[in-house]
């Protein structure tokens, strides 16, 4: 392919191989006025890539609500950013990285953190935190244990090497994933609100200049890689996968905000997929202005490049700039200084048009607005998904032994500790994490203030292909919650959408359900989405994995001496669960795990409800009144009693209240909207609670080294802790 | 107390440092730029944890080399004070400062988490706020913090008591003697993998590092 | 002129990284698999015309750089010739 010369009959097999269909390809020639080259066609169909384009989710991404008055920029810039108070702003947002880390899962992952965190500090923020949401295979499947090692080494090595603490995160295993695994990351970053930088060129004449690593002939066809389904081929697609260079990004960081403090950059933008092209074209269009690239001046890491390999290759570690004119020397010797790559590639031009040149001749020339207006968007059919029946009592019965259930829930692979994964993140770097993986939230300082960001990434996926809207609803209301249990206020969220095939109407409809239902939550809890990803057709051979809209989450403390943690900390405090408990065993990880059943309809979320029982909890925290608190999630109040006692160290004793509940749906069922906390004025609690109906029971107390729920279980924490820490180190030292 | 932190490409402890020592001392420690070629008179020069140069060819040995490593050199040859943290520690060995190496940690893998040391030497600028044999829990954050030597080199280390800190039972990176850092002859520049800056702020989860801080601002000013 | 320079883990020093690889290649089923033990090559290309001085120069290399001592042994090779 990198020998072909650059005029080129376009026949219907090259179109195919691009990822066009031949309708899109008409478009492409009536946006040109003639047939495209080589490298022109290769721009269009990274450009019009899922990828890049959201041509199949954009009609119904754009239903999202996507403003509050805290927003500063929503969805459409390389990342959202929300105000949070006194000329401080948080930019964040969350991207996939799933086929590349399948093929080869380190650098997939490692380039995915490296990406991320680009977006961000593009912006002009710097770093202070990564999460990811990882999604992998049944973990008895062969390749399993190989790209769990692989995507935890490689999350690690990047963010490590960077210094951005890996602050939390989540993992799932599911045989929907055997084929597709999924690797999402998530990047926040700090910025002041007077000194952020947007993409949109202007100034014609002005240098458009080049900064970081050179081009190689990585990761070609990335983005429409990422936009195609996978067969048992896909191990041949093992070249185009980019390596990445933490070092080298470091430098750039480091380079970037040092000549953002200055007045010399008037539009940035990252190249992330589809390199070049993309970055380019973006600023273009969403300055107006034309904009002409001299290829003979990319910094180039091999030789006798083509004008369509430097287009489309997605070398790590670059960004690209437009600069005022003067100022190109100044930025040279910062850039100098930090050992990165600088080179004037180009100008900003008045003709509305993207021009290549290469060896002194034209090698590309494509009018902007259409490159970008003109992207296909396709309402795609879709079938809604039938609703499952109410699961009866007959279906879940209790267990033989409840305190057995309990121990197989918190030793589950979606139950157990992931301390495994997390002690290979450097969770503590810049020495501003208040609150480490393994809680509801983790909680990074705003640096030399009082303020602390809270964040949490999360979607249930067995819910949410159980009934997408209801799923939808539940990943907003449960990352809103998590935010809540450390005390602080949710502001925003970043998506980062996960689906099988779109042309299937039946994945669409999942696609279609969970945007219903996460637009609900997000609105209902002023919870705006600013920014986010989609990634389609995550199939092998026509099996789609569990539609999984992962939700990450950012909130606001502003003072972090107010936060609570979920450890008990201390005996003879009550226990109080906060919030309405039916035992809806649908769905639930007791079912699933302990019954070895996959059935009924997930629990239903009562957005209000959410609203108010969380707003409630969180007055308790900061007014101290709760000591503790954990929201009620997978396995149910059982399981989160065993985690607040692990964490804490602390036995309680539990009664269960007088109800026609049956006592193991009481202790497993995930009914939505709860909290535990601890407390020293239960009856303050109750009374609070009462005054905003919301209930509030008096379980029991804390104390001992001893869990006991009467009549039901009794396990030392040891044994609790044991059972939670053992599975992940021992399973992944097996071969 | 003067101090300064040395900034080499690939650093990214040295902010967290140098909150520490402004705490512990009320002044902000220079920022030195690893280019640079001469240092001020000071009384304490940190090599700050991070990945200079990407941890590329072998950890430290390229930071080693730079510039300023030279006058660090002259800085300790007077009798001058080097704290040199994880990456620090590993560039100081590299450097000749320190005897021995860091290797890969024996699991093969990256780990961040607090460990249980002992204090087994108080008698040093940096030591002097613990008692002797005293347990603390500090971070470790590394993936190379092997300690190796020769035996003739750990016994005499042993021998002089010239072993700061051991690891209590928890060794995270299979080092000889578990041993978790190590004073030069004479005691005045101190290499260990665990990151006391990290321990050094209640909010962290920790203080146990704060006396190492305070230690030396008594000392060293 | 080309050189080559091999950089190995001196012995009786722990190699956690061959010992991973040695398990690895068991676990595929290569049997009779004993020992690994892994280092680096560096390919250098030298303007030297002559291989004694080449080889001076690449020795202060090694110690100066390309090899930890403490740890590790080195050995060069120029032109395809064991030169150490």
């Amino acid at each position: 392919m990198s020998t072909e010369p650059n005029e080129i009959e376009i026949t219907p097999e090259i179109v195919a191989e691009h990822g066009l269909t031949t309708d899109e390809y008409g478009r492409i020639l009536n946006a040109m006025g003639r047939t495209p080259n080589r490298t022109e066609l290769g721009i269009f169909s990274v450009m019009w890539s899922e990828h890049c384009s959201y041509k199949s989710s954009r009609v119904w991404l754009k239903t999202l609500p996507t403003e509050a008055p805290w927003v500063i920029c929503g969805p459409g810039e390389n990342a959202g950013i929300i105000d949070i108070g006194d000329g401080d702003a948080a930019i964040f947002k969350m991207e996939s990285h799933n086929h590349p880390s399948f093929i080869e899962p380190y650098q997939g992952a490692a380039t995915g953190v490296g990406g991320i965190m680009r977006d961000v500090f593009t912006m002009g923020a710097r770093p202070v935190a990564n999460m990811n949401a990882l999604r992998f295979g049944s973990p008895d499947h062969h390749k399993t244990r190989q790209l769990v090692n692989g995507v935890v080494a490689g999350i690690g090595g990047y963010g490590n090497c960077m210094g951005v603490p890996t602050v939390g995160g989540e993992v799932n295993f599911d045989p929907a994933y055997n084929g597709n695994i999924l690797v999402n990351a998530m990047c926040v970053g700090l910025a002041k609100t007077d000194r952020i930088f947007y993409s949109a060129a202007a100034g014609i004449g002005n240098p458009v200049v080049y900064v970081g690593a050179r081009t190689g002939r990585d990761g070609i066809h990335g983005a429409t890689l990422a936009s195609a389904e996978f067969d048992d081929q896909s191990e041949e697609k093992r070249p185009t996968v980019q390596v990445g260079d933490p070092f080298t990004e470091k430098l750039l960081l480091e380079a970037c905000l040092e000549l953002m403090a200055t007045d010399a950059i008037v539009a940035i933008q990252d190249m992330g997929a589809a390199g070049l092209t993309c970055s380019s074209v973006e600023m273009a269009d969403k300055g107006g202005v034309g904009l002409e690239l001299d290829l003979d001046k990319v910094p180039q890491r091999e030789t006798g490049m083509s004008a369509y390999e430097i287009m489309l290759s997605e070398s790590q570690e670059r960004m690209l700039m437009v600069l005022e004119p003067g100022r190109e020397d100044l930025a040279r010797q910062i850039f100098a200084k930090w050992g990165v790559e600088f080179a004037i590639v180009g100008h900003l031009t008045d003709t509305g048009r993207f021009t290549l040149k290469q060896g002194g001749k034209v090698v590309g020339d494509i009018p902007v607005r259409p490159l970008v207006d003109d992207a296909p968007s396709y309402e795609r059919p879709w079938e809604p998904t039938a609703p499952r029946p109410a699961l009866a009592a007959a279906d879940a019965p209790a267990p033989n032994d409840m305190g057995d259930a309990l121990l197989q829930l918190v030793g589950g692979f979606d139950g157990c500790s992931r301390r495994w994964i997390w002690e290979q993140y450097d969770h503590m770097v810049m020495a501003d994490t208040i609150a480490w993986p393994g809680g509801d939230a983790a909680l990074v300082r705003v640096h030399g203030t009082k303020k602390a960001l809270a964040i949490s990434t999360d979607v249930t996926p067995r819910y949410c292909f159980a009934d997408p809207v209801e799923g939808g609803r539940q990943a907003v209301a449960e990352c809103w919650r998590n935010i809540t249990a450390v005390g602080a206020t949710p502001l925003a969220v970043t998506d980062c959408l996960n689906f099988g095939n779109p042309e299937r109407p039946e994945i669409m409809g999942q696609l279609v359900g969970c945007i219903e239902g996460m637009g609900e939550a997000c609105t209902a809890l002023q919870f705006p989405v600013i920014s986010g990803n989609v990634s389609l057709y995550n199939e092998t051979n026509g099996v789609g994995i569990l539609p999984t809209p992962a939700i990450g989450g950012v909130g606001l403390l502003k003072d972090a001496d107010q936060r609570t943690g979920m450890a008990f900390q201390a005996e003879g405090e009550s226990i109080v669960l906060l919030g309405e408990t039916r035992g809806h065993l649908g769905q639930s990880l007791y079912l699933r795990d302990v019954l070895g059943r996959v059935e009924g309809p997930p629990p239903p979320v009562d957005l209000a409800r959410e609203r108010r029982t969380g707003d409630i909890v969180r007055g308790m925290i900061r007014s101290k009144l709760a000591t503790a608190c954990h929201d009620l999630s997978d396995g149910g109040l059982a399981v989160a009693l065993a985690e607040m006692a692990i964490a804490g160290g602390i036995g309680a004793t539990i009664d269960l209240p007088g109800t026609d509940i049956a006592p193991h749906a009481f202790l497993f069922g995930e009914d939505q909207a709860r909290y535990l906390v601890t407390t020293t004025q239960p009856e303050v609690i109750q009374s609070m609670a009462e005054a905003s109906g919301v209930p509030a029971t008096v379980l029991g107390r804390t104390g001992g080294t001893e869990l006991t729920v009467n009549k039901c279980l009794t396990i030392s924490v040891e044994v609790l802790r044991d059972r939670h820490e053992r599975t992940l180190p021992e399973h992944m030292a097996g071969s | 107390m003067k101090a300064a932190v040395i900034v080499f490409p690939g650093s990214n402890c040295d902010r967290d440092v140098a909150v520490a020592l402004h705490q512990a001392s009320g002044t902000a420690p220079a920022m030195i730029w690893h280019g640079d070629s001469t240092l001020p008179d000071l009384d304490l020069v940190v090599l700050p944890g991070g990945f200079s140069y990407g941890d590329y060819l072998r950890v430290g040995a390229i930071a080693a080399l730079s510039p300023i490593m030279q006058a660090v050199r002259r800085h300790a040859e007077r009798g001058g004070a080097v704290f040199a943290v994880c990456n620090g520690f590993q560039m100081a060995c590299e450097a000749g400062l320190l005897p021995g190496a860091l290797m890969s940690n024996a699991a093969g893998k990256y780990v961040c988490r607090h460990v249980a040391m002992r204090v087994e030497n108080t008698d040093s600028p940096f030591t002097g706020g613990y008692d002797a044999g005293q347990r603390i829990s500090i971070p470790v954050a590394h993936h190379d913090g092997n300690y190796f030597a020769d035996d003739a080199t750990l016994d005499r280390l042993e021998g002089e008591g010239l072993v700061a800190f051991r690891y209590d039972n928890d060794n995270p990176n299979g080092s000889c003697r578990d041993i978790a850092g190590i004073l030069s002859d004479n005691r005045r520049v101190l290499g260990m993998m665990p990151h006391p800056e990290r321990a050094a702020d209640a909010a962290l989860g920790g203080t146990d590092g704060a006396a190492m801080f305070t230690s030396m601002v008594e000392t060293l000013s | 002129m080309q050189a080559r320079v091999f950089v190995t883990l001196k012995n009786g020093v722990l190699d956690p990284q061959g010992k991973a690889i040695e398990n690895a290649l068991r676990g595929l089923g290569h049997e009779g698999v004993e020992k690994v033990r892994q280092g680096k090559m560096f390919e250098i290309e030298l303007a030297d015309t002559d291989a004694d001085s080449a080889r001076e120069r690449l020795q202060v290399m090694c110690e100066r750089l390309l090899a930890n001592t403490v740890i590790e042994n080195y050995r060069i090779e120029i032109g395809g010739q064991d030169a150490s």
